[in-house]
């Protein structure tokens, strides 16, 4: 099987705390996940639970403790060094479309930086082709974009114009971080839409790294949820969102708020505390929340279980469903 | 029909800048009339920039530089009376504030003191609302009214930062509750919690409710939340409210274009046909277009869309619209 | 310039402007001097102001008036190199430790703070006692701004410590910028009002502590400058003996250069706040 990138046993301890009282905390544990070509994978979970820290990983901004990264595709064949990324075809684009750029300067200058950075154009003219053709990618025109402050453009532009910055140099792979939490419930479907448009137009895979399970249930193929640094459930996105098997990723799809009046929430939660506490926790962490929990979860980690095509972390779930 | 107990009348707000000597007009809040009854959840919708917080704190009359009141009124009712609320004094308006009506703003965290634990909040309040109760008493009251609501007693002599976001969110509203308020404003509680935490801060909003039988109003633009748990939805756009309706109807049968596309833009699980927003980008509330706002992105729009802002067309007791596409005809 | 008319709303920089506009052209016309500075007795001594000699004469024999544009054009010169050579290297210690942080970070703070702990004056008077014979404008200006830098460049390097953080950070990483530019291109619109308020500052501290360096008769008393040329006024006890204008005219100058330096300073790094600039771009 032919894959973009493939994260495998990943794994970030933070020690926290000072010389007296160190507590280390495995904000990514033992992680392991692929992407393909032309597949938009969901990377989801909560605030916290380490899907962020992957991402930053995986773009070499934060060094792992123990594990491998490994992308393909490109000249450079197989490659695990993380200078390689950017010339490889890997972009990103973050979750604050204002903090995404210098709000002193100029957008237009980052973009004619990447192209000089890359060598992606001969000269001045076929640049601002370049430009105006991804910039139309995503929905905006050359005019109403060059010579303006980041201030002078609404977030979800800011967000489009951040992509159109990340497809100059025809990536192969589109980190998304959280790219619509900060634009309005309403605006996210536009955004969303480039990432399924640009999929099926030029092959392009994206990691979409989100907490808004409903936006991942319509863009992406294949979905890993994550909670406290494991992935508890993962597969293809039909079977894992409609279908949850694990106790968290239940929780997480019954706590959707559906926009109809007619499903409202029947019954009651109640929430944790403080988050530390879960991460600490031995065996499986969601132990302290989960209805099913037997004194084997509270001890002992589970295993990864597979039904076909869809991972599950659980002791209970290999009972009740074979 | 219940009892009406807050109204605004021609509302006009607008923010007056003055930015190296030109001056900037930002028209938030553009002719509102509104009536919020009691009992009810009442949700305003919108996006960003529509004028929603800026309606918010001119319902709770805390209007100050650079917002100014341009035009119109707003009315406190209750027991057959109506206040004028920019006829109050600073020192009643100060009272009204958290006994009569209580503002949860956005980011809430600020609300409370980061270097006072949260009973010493709660006795900060009481002692500047109720006279006459001690330290203890004040604790008491503060540690009924947190286990009443569902919540630990232990958070009472945490700190704020040593609570998670939710949990602090869940803290504000108690607070705001505490003196029985005959209104709760929220401003966006649960834009920036996760989706498990957010059921929780919803359904503590949905008991509060329950329990005070007051009325809250409820900013967000996140229509899945409205639906959960609002009576009344009032939707937003460009500094007017476009349509107010029944939640059942709202997203059942959305009148305005503007309503529609906002219901239809939303994604539902089991459906993985491609949905679209809203084209295009909201105006500038400092250059508005005329008429009617929403005309230059509007698929359906009128010659007379270009020219006149639409008045309401009320069409059943709880469904109104302004839009030349509604009415008559 | 839109950029002008701007900054001449602000009352404080019309009174600057004109200041320093004043104490240019006064600065300039040294160059047209009838006498020469260094000479004594060049015209009749104490005399008082008239229309041959404009600030009348003082006790060495020299015209004030013209002393006086010498002297404002050497204390702008040592000023100016004092505070230039040191914004250079307070932006190049601050931005090398703040980018690149470890250890090559700890060792710039320490050398850093120990300039700012160690009781300069005494360091200066020192220095200046031993090099007094080859005391010109420029081993002055060079000796004052080694030690000018080090307050600054900790704050610089504080601002780059922030702004390393941000996300923007990231997308100049992930658009191929190397280092250096990064550095350049990003972060130094966002320093550049804190090294202008902070050259303007340095400016004034300079003339400051020239002028107490030649009170303490430190510096080669020839060479006219305000400081110097208040250290003869005082040695002739003008004071008491109500020559006013000679003492006066250093003191009325370096006050007014103060005020207007400090004016200045204030009014432009608030029109360079990266808050109030982000404000105006909206506002073309």
């Amino acid at each position: 099987m032919e894959t973009l990138l493939e994260v495998n046993h990943l794994t970030k301890v933070f020690s926290l705390g000072s010389i007296f009282s160190r507590v280390r905390i495995r904000a990514v544990d033992n992680v392991s996940f692929y992407v393909k070509p032309a597949e938009i994978f969901a990377l989801a979970g909560e605030s916290g639970c380490g899907k962020t820290t992957t991402a930053r990983m995986i773009l070499g901004f934060e060094e792992p403790t123990s594990g491998a990264i490994v992308h393909r595709g490109g000249q450079g064949g197989e490659s695990e060094n993380k200078k390689v990324w950017f010339t490889e075809g890997v972009q990103a684009i973050f979750q604050d479309p204002f903090g995404t750029f210098n709000p002193l300067r100029i957008v237009d200058r980052y973009f004619f930086e990447t192209i000089g950075n890359f060598g992606l154009a001969a000269n001045g003219k076929e640049a601002v082709k370049l430009i105006e053709e991804k910039l139309n990618a995503v929905g905006l025109s050359y005019d109403e974009f060059s010579g303006k402050y980041p201030s002078e453009f609404s977030g979800g532009q800011l967000q489009r114009i951040s992509i159109a910055r990340a497809l100059l140099t025809d990536p192969t792979l589109l980190i998304a971080d959280e790219p619509v939490s900060m634009v309005d419930a309403s605006l996210r479907m536009s955004i969303v839409n480039l990432f399924k448009k640009l999929k099926e137009e030029s092959g392009l895979s994206v990691l979409y790294i989100t907490h808004d399970l409903a936006t991942a249930y319509y863009v992406s193929d294949r979905i890993a949820i994550m909670f406290r640094g494991n992935i508890v459930e993962m597969g293809p996105v039909e079977r894992v969102l409609m279908d949850p098997q694990h106790p968290y990723t239940r929780l997480l799809r019954e706590s959707i708020p559906e926009a109809d009046p007619k499903k409202r929430w029947g019954s009651r939660i109640t929430l944790s505390d403080t988050e530390h506490e879960e991460y600490l926790r031995a065996g499986c962490k969601f132990a302290g929340r989960c209805s099913d929990a037997t004194e084997m979860c509270k001890t002992e980690s589970p295993k990864d279980v597979y039904f076909d095509d869809v991972l599950v972390k659980c002791h209970q779930c290999t009972r009740k469903y074979p | 029909m219940n009892e009406t107990v807050l109204r605004t009348e021609g509302l006009k707000a607008f923010y007056v800048l003055d930015v190296f000597g030109t001056q900037k007009v930002v028209k938030a809040v553009n002719e509102v009339n509104i009536e919020i009854r009691e009992n009810e959840v009442y949700g305003i919708a919108g996006e960003s920039g529509c004028g929603k917080t800026t309606l918010l704190k001119a319902l709770v009359a805390a209007i100050e530089p650079p917002l100014r009141l341009i035009g119109g009124k707003v009315y406190y009712c209750g027991y057959g009376k109506e206040i004028d609320v920019s006829s109050l004094s600073a020192e009643e308006k100060r009272r009204l504030r958290w006994e009569y009506i209580s503002y949860v703003p956005q980011g809430s965290m600020s609300v409370l003191n980061p270097v006072m634990k949260v009973k010493e909040t709660y006795r900060d309040f009481i002692e500047s609302h109720v006279s006459g109760k001690t330290r203890e008493e004040a604790y008491e009251i503060a540690g009924r009214q947190i286990v009443e609501l569902g919540l630990p007693r232990k958070i009472l002599d945490t700190y704020p930062h040593q609570l998670s976001g939710g949990m602090r969110q869940r803290v504000t509203i108690a607070l705001a509750a505490l003196l029985r308020p005959r209104i709760i404003v929220c401003d966006e509680p649960t834009t920036a919690l996760d989706v498990v935490v957010q059921r929780g801060v919803v359904q503590m909003l949905r008991d509060v409710q329950k329990y005070l039988e007051n009325t809250i109003v409820l900013v967000t633009h996140d229509m899945g939340v409205q639906a959960n748990i609002a009576d009344r939805v009032g939707i937003m756009y460009a500094g007017k409210m476009v349509e107010e309706a029944t939640t059942e109807r709202i997203f059942g049968r959305p009148l305005h274009p503007y309503t529609q596309y906002l219901i239809n833009s939303l994604p539902r699980f089991g459906d993985k046909t491609t949905r679209e927003s809203v084209p295009g980008s909201p105006p500038s509330l400092i250059d508005l277009p005329s008429g009617c706002p929403f005309h230059p992105r509007c698929p359906y729009v009128l010659d007379i869309c270009t020219k006149q802002m639409p008045g309401f067309v009320r069409l059943e007791p709880n469904h109104r619209v302004a839009c030349w596409l509604v009415g008559e005809g | 310039m839109k950029v002008l008319r701007d900054l001449f709303r602000d009352y404080r920089f019309c009174f600057s402007f004109g200041v320093l506009v004043i104490i240019l052209i006064l600065a300039f016309l040294s160059n047209f001097s009838p006498y020469d500075p260094t000479l004594w007795n060049v015209v009749p001594k104490d005399t008082k102001p008239s229309v041959q000699y404009p600030l009348g004469t003082d006790s060495n024999g020299q015209d004030i008036f013209w002393q006086a544009t010498y002297a404002v054009r050497n204390s702008l010169i040592i000023s100016l190199i004092a505070a230039s050579v040191s914004r250079v290297i307070a932006v190049l210690v601050g931005m090398v430790a703040g980018y690149t942080r470890g250890n090559t970070d700890r060792i710039l703070m320490f050398v850093s703070d120990g300039l700012l702990v160690i009781p300069l004056f005494l360091i200066l008077v020192m220095l200046a006692m031993m090099v007094r014979q080859h005391m010109s404008l420029v081993v002055l200006g060079l000796m004052l701004s080694a030690f000018g830098w080090a307050w600054d460049a900790r704050v610089i390097r504080s601002v780059i410590l922030s702004l390393r953080e941000r996300e923007f950070t990231q997308t100049a990483i992930l658009s191929g910028t190397g280092t250096l530019k990064l550095v350049l291109n990003e972060y130094m619109p966002f320093a550049m009002p804190l090294v202008f308020s902070t050259l303007i500052n340095n400016i004034s501290w300079a003339i400051g502590l020239e002028m107490t360096l030649a009170l303490l008769g430190l510096v080669d008393v020839n060479i006219p400058t305000l400081g110097t040329m208040l250290n003869w006024a005082i040695i002739y006890q003008s004071m008491f003996l109500g020559r006013w204008n000679w003492v006066l005219t250093p003191v009325v100058i370096s006050v007014l250069m103060f005020i207007a330096l400090y004016w200045l300073s204030v009014s432009i790094s608030e029109y360079l706040d990266p808050r109030t600039r982000i404000q105006r771009v909206g506002a073309q």
